[in-house]
């Protein structure tokens, strides 16, 4: 009985085994850069690691993480509260900050722990949050978590916020809005500019979660609530570590205060072990060439117009416009296994999604462009999905299959 | 102030169009166990409720409703 609710995993998973295919948990076995590995005895090149400025191979954050690992050891052994605050996580804390000129910083072991801390700390019982429809686990563990009333807006809707502030009434004032910068799955962009005007006229504190977009958008890489010139209107950023930056954990900087108190009231922050020295010095390196290097980003985007365009062009169901996540949508879930196969046969490697990452029924065949790709390796890419459709396992017809 | 039961008669109306196995609905009726919603349809049916009455209704109430009578309860105690 205790196990029964797995069956249809299980299931599942017996299907994909039989069919030969391992989409979820393929084991890497070799990185050969940024944008190439060895993906289950398969050469390919990468193209499903929100890797988005390459920055994992960077040989400058390389170096950083193994002077630091010399310097301060492999691990701390500790939580932030206790032994586990170096002089290199308060470091990254005061240059996080510094970045999106803001007083305040906290850094967590994980992006999961960022957002799920922060959205289960800033509102509790009595409050009120609103959510996009669309927000990433992370973010519907963490309101679920906070024991607050939790209300979803429809995904990317400024008017279905509105209108759920205004129902609000009084209590509008004191509700947590969510929204994200770019959507991991689909790759669309929040619209902040009128999610930022709702939140002037009925009030609220707004939460932006840029994992996506930091290092992508913004004149300095800010992110989506500065590309869209709102940073004014937002309470609090959160973000990770784990995809422009190029290794793991996250954070949350703000300009109020009381970022400082709310800091010794959040689990995730308090009962975890603080992140290794050595992924602290690679971030803060990695940190320091978002900053002093701006082509990465616009290579990011050349690369991802690249791959959005020539997708368009095979007449394949991508979104409405283009963004370093270009997703293909699909109906019919063997349909999508069979092309993350072939996909794989021709040497790309893509994210398969599934419910319930997937924000539909549907599923995704899901790329991540790297500002590290070469426009070959993009163009081979494409070649892959053209031999989809050449093979029958797609129809190209800009509607999802 | 609208009462339990005329809460209860807009979301039997309401589920019409679910309906699909052509059920008696009563206050009794299972959401899901017995009209057979899926989660996508139980979401669509919820913003019908809370366009009709101008109300949001939480997610986390949700868990503790299995049947039309106890999203009735729900609906009515939001408007108090």
């Amino acid at each position: 009985m205790l196990f029964d609710k797995f069956q249809t995993m299980a299931n599942f998973q017996a299907e994909l085994a039989a069919r030969h295919v391992k989409p979820f948990g393929a084991v890497t076995e070799e990185i050969l850069s940024a944008t190439e590995g060895v993906v289950q005895g398969r050469r390919v090149i990468l193209a499903g690691t929100n890797n988005y400025l390459g920055l994992s191979y960077d040989p400058r954050c390389i170096k950083a993480a193994q002077d630091a690992a010399a310097r301060w050891g492999t691990g701390t052994t500790g939580s932030r509260l206790a032994n586990g605050s170096f002089a290199e996580h308060q470091a990254l804390e005061t240059e996080i900050a510094q970045f999106y000129g803001v007083d305040h910083a906290i850094v967590f072991s994980t992006g999961y722990a960022a957002t799920m801390g922060m959205c289960s700390t800033l509102a509790g019982p009595g409050d009120t949050i609103l959510l996009d429809a669309d927000s990433h686990a992370s973010i519907y563990a963490g309101v679920k978590l906070s024991g607050a009333d939790i209300i979803r807006y429809k995904h990317n809707d400024p008017d279905d916020l509105a209108k759920r502030l205004r129902r609000l009434g009084e209590r509008a004032s004191q509700t947590l809005i969510i929204a994200e910068g770019i959507y991991s799955m689909l790759g669309d962009v929040a619209p902040l500019r009128d999610i930022a005007a709702v939140k002037r006229e009925y009030g609220g504190y707004l939460f932006v979660d840029e994992a996506h977009s930091m290092g992508v958008l913004g004149e300095t890489g800010r992110g989506a609530a500065q590309a869209a010139g709102v940073e004014a209107d937002v309470d609090f950023v959160a973000g990770t570590f784990s995809k422009s930056l190029g290794a793991i954990g996250g954070f949350c900087v703000s300009r109020h205060a009381e970022l400082e108190a709310i800091r010794f009231c959040i689990s995730a922050y308090i009962f975890t072990a603080s992140s290794a020295p050595s992924i602290i010095a690679s971030t803060r390196a990695a940190l320091r060439i978002i900053v002093a290097e701006p082509q990465l980003r616009r290579q990011l985007w050349d690369n991802a117009n690249r791959l959005y365009d020539g997708l368009k062009a095979l007449g394949l169901p991508v979104g409405p416009t283009a963004s370093p996540v270009v997703a293909v949508e699909m109906a019919d879930r063997s349909a999508t296994i069979d092309c993350w196969n072939a996909l794989m046969q021709a040497g790309v490697y893509v994210n398969l999604v599934i419910l319930p990452a997937s924000p539909s029924t549907n599923f995704l065949l899901r790329n991540s462009v790297s500002a590290a790709h070469s426009s070959a390796q993009i163009d081979t890419i494409i070649a892959a999905y053209a031999g989809l459709v050449s093979a029958g396992l797609i129809t190209p017809t800009n509607k999802v299959n | 102030m609208t009462d339990y039961q005329e809460y209860l008669n807009f979301l039997i109306s309401a589920l019409a169009s679910q309906n699909k196995k052509q059920l008696v609905l009563s206050e009794n009726t299972a959401l899901v166990a017995d009209i057979g919603l899926s989660s996508l349809e139980v979401m669509e049916f919820i913003e019908k409720i809370e366009d009709h009455f101008d109300i949001s209704i939480p997610l986390n109430i949700l868990p503790d409703v299995n049947t039309i009578g106890d999203l009735a309860r729900k609906v009515r105690d939001l408007n108090l």
